[in-house]
């Protein structure tokens, strides 16, 4: 990786958006998962009447108060840098993201300054109904929040429901369905939010296991971990489910991702999943990427397959496939859509040629060309590979996908286990004697962190090199602006980032350790 | 029924009396949010992250035409 690294505006571009992300992915799937325990825990409190629940409540409301206000605002940073950094990019997705984002805005700040202010300012001032409802409209208005942002990120893989106009050089959305039931929306949605209820879960479990290895709060703990460990047993299986259907959406949408996922070169029937394996480097090359085979490899015959086409003995394109294209299987090479992309590209330059010149009927005929279901269909969905000079360059960093995609599900799997152990050792009430079960709960915690950031990187990694697939690659996305002023801001966000995060860190151990009011 | 102005004067109650009350960490992360605010919107905003296209060129049709050379011109 690290040759590859150069000080480039792009590259410093991308490491700036990558960093405020995956900061601001810290705080965000905590609140997403911990708003809905709060309102199980609330509702366990209003229908018995029983105390300890409401104590219970109040001390997780507090963790995930930290949690919402020091993260609350973080993402608005990504948006300084589309407008500063990726204006070409802004410019071209202007309206499709305007949309989602102004209703995502209208939601959260409805949704902070009333709702949140009655969970943490309501108690014994408005009724215990109303409070409780409080409680479950944060959790939904939370979540649908992130709907809007992941529908404006699914967009950029799946770009639908739009239509390109050439005398503004923007993208139009002439389908609000279909941007919200982009099957690619859908999926990352009901994905997105699950892992997020499965590391608040772990977190739950975790933070009550601290509490038990100390011998303090042990109700509170028991309680929290048989919530917390329903709850994200649940939640753990969706994400399973929904990654399956993820996959199905991405093999059809973005195949060389998902080849790049299971470092699959050779197309080939009766595909297997690769469990566990090591890429070594075979020597042979594709253009200037390197082809990895899989080595100590621990496969599922025919699952990869059936995954992708509901057929076990289902074909799944290779990369070399998707690059070179395979005519037996109606697989475009990547050579044919440069070509398409550079007749739609040449379609647009006479466009502006001919509104420079003030041909109007030419720019009457060329502008109608991008309203006719043959030329978008055909060519200007490959608009964006007319920027490549080799198809090579359309393939993704192969080792960084390959490793983080199989982390991440198996951690998926290792959640899994610690849930049913949670419940298993809660119904058994034998949590205290397995301390070894308390002290792998409590490591979990960052690995809960981890598994999610991992989502992110396989996501947004394996797409490269499009930041709107088939439409624009990220170098021509870029602002002309200079490579220093983003190495500047790049710092600037680390050092504010990192000051947050341990403001987070400090005081939730401090409110952890003098844990609930009695 | 309440009128609106007792209404109002409820809801300012609420906030005020949540305010006055809140707990030390509710204050501590209060000032975070200030301090965090202050900084993105009033110095990072202004000084490292001006909009491009709006900073360098003066309406929608300048942008739209330095946008398609930059789409058209690009390699």
């Amino acid at each position: 990786m690290i040759e590859n690294f150069d000080l480039s505006l792009v590259n410093w571009s991308r490491a700036q958006f990558a960093l405020t992300a995956i900061y601001h992915w810290l705080f965000v799937p905590l609140t997403l998962g911990l708003s809905f325990i709060l309102a199980f825990m609330e509702t366990l409190y209003v229908r018995t009447g029983d105390e300890m629940w409401k104590k219970i409540t109040k001390f997780w409301m507090t963790l995930f108060g930290i949690n919402f206000a020091i993260g609350v605002a973080t993402g608005i940073i990504l948006e300084f840098e589309f407008g500063t950094n990726w204006s070409n990019y802004s410019w071209f997705v202007g309206d499709i993201f305007g949309a989602p984002l102004a209703v995502e805005g209208i939601m959260a700040f409805f949704l902070e300054s009333t709702f949140v202010a009655v969970m943490f300012f309501g108690w014994n001032k408005v009724s215990k109904k109303f409070h409780l409802a409080s409680t479950w409209l944060v959790a939904v208005g939370a979540n649908l929040s992130a709907l809007w942002i992941l529908v404006a990120n699914a967009w950029m893989e799946n770009p639908v429901g739009m239509v390109f106009n050439p005398d503004t050089a923007r993208n139009e959305m002439n389908s609000f369905s279909q941007v919200i039931f982009n099957p690619v929306a859908v999926d990352k949605f009901l994905h997105t939010v699950t892992s997020g209820f499965v590391l608040a879960s772990v977190f739950v479990i975790g933070i009550s296991s601290w509490f038990l290895i100390r011998k303090r709060e042990e109700m509170l703990a028991r309680k929290s971990i048989y919530i917390a460990g329903i709850f994200g047993l649940i939640s753990a299986l969706a994400v399973a489910f929904t990654g399956d259907t993820s996959a199905r959406t991405l093999a059809k949408v973005q195949p060389v991702k998902f080849a790049a996922m299971e470092a699959l070169y050779e197309g080939k029937t009766d595909a297997g999943l690769t469990v566990i394996g090591a890429l070594s480097d075979n020597g042979e090359r594709i253009g200037e990427k390197k082809v990895h085979d899989v080595k100590m490899k621990i496969e599922i015959p025919g699952l990869l397959s059936f995954m992708t086409t509901g057929r076990s003995d289902g074909y799944v394109p290779g990369l070399k496939d998707l690059i070179n294209g395979n005519p037996d299987r109606g697989i475009l090479s990547v050579a044919e859509m440069m070509e398409r992309g550079r007749y739609a590209r040449q379609v647009l330059t006479d466009y502006k040629v001919a509104k420079e010149l003030g041909d109007n009927d030419s720019m009457a005929t060329l502008a109608a060309k991008f309203e006719d279901t043959d030329f978008i269909e055909n060519y200007f969905r490959y608009f964006g590979y007319s920027y490549f000079e080799h198809p090579w360059q359309v393939i993704p960093s192969v080792p960084v996908i390959f490793y983080a995609f199989r982390v991440m599900v198996g951690l998926g799997f290792f959640f899994i286990l610690l849930f049913i152990l949670a419940i298993w050792f809660h119904r058994r009430r034998t949590l205290e004697r397995n301390r070894w079960f308390l002290w792998l709960a409590l490591f979990s915690i960052p690995l809960a962190y981890l598994a999610s950031e991992l989502g992110w990187i396989v996501t947004e990694m394996g797409r490269q090199p499009w930041i709107i697939q088939n439409l624009m690659p990220v170098n021509v996305a870029v602002s002309n602006i200079s490579a220093g002023a983003v190495q500047t801001t790049f710092w600037l966000f680390a050092v504010l980032f990192t000051a947050l995060l341990t403001a987070e860190i400090s005081i939730m151990v401090k409110q952890i350790k003098i844990g609930p009011k009695h | 029924m309440r009128s609106p102005g007792e209404t109002i004067s409820m809801i300012f109650r609420f906030y005020y009396d949540g305010f006055r009350t809140m707990s030390w960490w509710g204050k501590r992360v209060w000032v975070i949010i200030l301090v965090k605010l202050f900084i993105m919107f009033l110095i990072l905003r202004i000084f490292f992250f001006p909009d491009f296209l709006k900073v360098n060129f003066s309406n929608d049709r300048e942008r739209g035409d330095y946008v398609l050379e930059q789409l058209t011109g690009n390699n």
